[in-house]
């Protein structure tokens, strides 16, 4: 790539790996999430929907320091993730990724939990008549007609991961080529004396990278939405 | 057979339904909004648990509230024609029709995607989205698609609502086809009286939650007491009738049945096919002797079993021709041509003012006779 340097490039591709597993953890969960909060009446449903939104109001430095305290090599969760399946989460690309996950899940709930307010009941209720199980009915109706919407939350979880800062920092520090991803590199040039010229590259790059994501989630979306409109 | 007894209450409304559909019907449930009706049939295809009672599907208990059996949706094996067609935005006909089709292919005697493609005219439509087809095309595949998955019964909640007035009476006919040619039982819901007439066997007459009646066609369109219920304005008595013969010159069809030969402007069908016409009581008029140089082309001579008073200027009398025939004349009338029950009258019925877009055409013998009951 001749027009960004290799110290850039490195940035992107991190930032784009990472926002990439943040979306991919995220997704089910969210998804999972979603249909409980919209489709089912439970005790405690004002409870999990209140902790559902934790991420967003509280400072993401506390979530950095709740995932440092359960995945670091002597957390609960860490601790046995490395002494059983060998993986490291503290430090490394994959607690980024972990880090940006939890800032995104809200945002994911709440895109996902808008469609599932938006499907007319009545088509799973005919596939249902038709010999189909839930399970099936979720599958082959639920998900594709609600699929504009996994789009867009998708894309506001990949949007939020690359701008993600605070938990990532606290949770897996500014390891270069490990854990500095776009804001933390950008935030490393501007702490750096006569830095500013590459901070405004770095700041174009994801400019574009955003807008990027942005354009071509409303082109998805808009051809499926054409594909399931009725 | 399909057995039900039923209670359910929505807020203040109560569903309190009785009634046993036999074998290869169609049965119309006919009453107005708000009587109960897709509440009924939502109960028994299980998108509503009522609160006490039994369903059945001859030996296969569906519901069963002391028993707690609640077959789920799915397992129920009921087709459901919804009044908004609900067909898959996101599939192509061909996909919506085959989506239900039962895996297993050794299911007997189930119809596969030729049979009803070739029945409902869907062939030109298949590689089709659901969007691009006009309300009669929607609901001709929402037929077929709930026919494919080989349901035991068929439920239809006003499949005709949602179609333009115009083409309404167009998808009738592929209704009556289907019954002839799949011999599955229908229950149709609905509020407008000329589409019983033009399908039905039976009828269930729902009010405020409850089953007031329930009866052949024939029989509860010839019944005074329940006009309020069926419809103030086009009550009448519906007459079964063979198509005998044609009058080429005049432009005349001619339906022999009990009490004679009746004759209806413009009607050319096909001679030997079972007929129902619907004769409005408003449209029938009496005399007490044999009318002569009349341009009344329908006489017959019949005797006065029922008077239906009722407040206001007119009312309704029972007349029997040899089949029941209804006549709306007012209490005056009444009064100076000294009418009581067994005198004898002429009733009189213009041949033009029968409806031909409401003669049940196709009409099976079985509005007459029901089927023997099958295990």
């Amino acid at each position: 790539m001749t027009i960004l340097s290799p110290l850039e490039y490195e940035v992107v591709l991190l930032s784009v790996q990472v926002a990439t597993w943040s979306v991919l953890i995220s997704m089910p969960l969210s998804l999972a999430t979603a249909w409980l909060l919209s489709r089912r009446q439970f005790y405690g449903h004002l409870i999990v929907d209140g902790l559902v939104h934790l991420p967003m109001v509280i400072p993401p430095v506390v979530v950095g320091y709740v995932l440092l305290i359960l995945f670091g090599r002597q957390g609960p969760i860490g601790g046995f993730l490395s002494e059983v399946l060998g993986i490291t989460i503290a430090f490394t690309w994959k607690g980024a990724a972990i880090a940006s996950a939890v800032m995104a899940f809200p945002l994911m709930v709440r895109a996902i939990r808008l469609s599932f307010q938006a499907i007319d009941e009545g088509l799973e209720e005919a596939a249902a008549t038709l010999g189909a199980s839930p399970f099936r009915v979720f599958f082959t109706i639920t998900i594709p007609i609600i699929s504009p919407g996994l789009i867009a939350a998708a894309i506001l979880g990949f949007a939020r991961s690359l701008g993600e800062f605070g938990a990532t920092i606290t949770f897996v520090s500014n390891i270069p080529g490990e854990t500095r991803t776009l804001p933390l590199a950008l935030f490393t040039l501007i702490q750096t004396p006569g830095g500013d010229a590459a901070a405004v590259r770095l700041l174009s790059i994801s400019v574009i990278l955003a807008l990027g994501a942005l354009i071509a989630s409303e082109y998805l979306a808009r051809r499926i939405t054409r594909q399931v409109k009725r | 057979m399909l057995s039900v007894n039923i209670t359910q209450a929505f807020g203040s409304f109560r569903l309190e339904t009785q009634f046993e559909v036999e074998e290869g019907s169609i049965t119309a449930i006919f009453g107005k909004s708000g009587a109960g009706k897709t509440s009924t049939i939502n109960a028994i295809a299980g998108l509503t648990r009522p609160d006490v009672g039994v369903i059945q599907i001859g030996n296969t208990t569906l519901f069963d509230q002391n028993l707690r059996i609640n077959l789920p949706i799915y397992k129920r094996q009921i087709g459901y024609v919804f009044q908004d067609d609900r067909l898959f935005p996101h599939m192509t006909v061909r996909n919506n029709l085959i989506y239900g089709t039962p895996k297993n292919r050794d299911v007997a005697n189930s119809l596969n995607l030729t049979d009803i493609t070739g029945l409902l005219e869907l062939a030109p439509l298949l590689e089709r989205r659901p969007r691009t087809l006009s309300g009669g095309e929607k609901q001709r595949v929402a037929i077929g698609r709930a026919l494919l998955s080989n349901p035991k019964l068929l439920l239809m909640d006003e499949p005709l609502a949602s179609i333009d007035v115009q083409h309404r009476f167009e998808i009738l006919p592929f209704i009556q086809r289907v019954r002839e040619k799949t011999g599955i039982t229908i229950i149709y819901v609905t509020h407008a009286l000329e589409e019983v007439i033009f399908i039905a066997d039976q009828i269930i007459l729902l009010s405020e939650g409850q089953v007031t009646a329930q009866g052949t066609v024939e029989e509860i369109m010839s019944r005074l007491d329940l006009h309020p219920m069926t419809s103030r304005f086009d009550a009448g008595a519906v007459i079964s009738a063979i198509y005998s013969g044609y009058d080429r010159e005049f432009d005349l069809g001619e339906l022999s049945f009990d009490g004679g030969t009746l004759r209806i402007a413009g009607l050319n069908a096909e001679i030997g096919i079972h007929l129902r016409a619907h004769i409005r009581a408003r449209d029938v008029s009496l005399m007490l002797d044999k009318p002569k140089d009349t341009s009344v082309l329908n006489v017959f001579k019949g005797e006065l079993i029922e008077i239906r008073h009722e407040d206001g200027p007119q009312l309704d009398l029972l007349i029997n021709i040899g089949t029941p025939l209804i006549a709306r004349i007012t209490r005056k009338s009444l009064n100076d041509l000294n009418l009581d029950i067994g005198s004898k009258v002429y009733a009189m019925i213009k041949a033009v003012a029968i409806d031909r877009k409401t003669l049940g055409i196709n009409v099976s013998p079985l509005s007459k006779k029901i089927k023997p009951k099958k295990d």
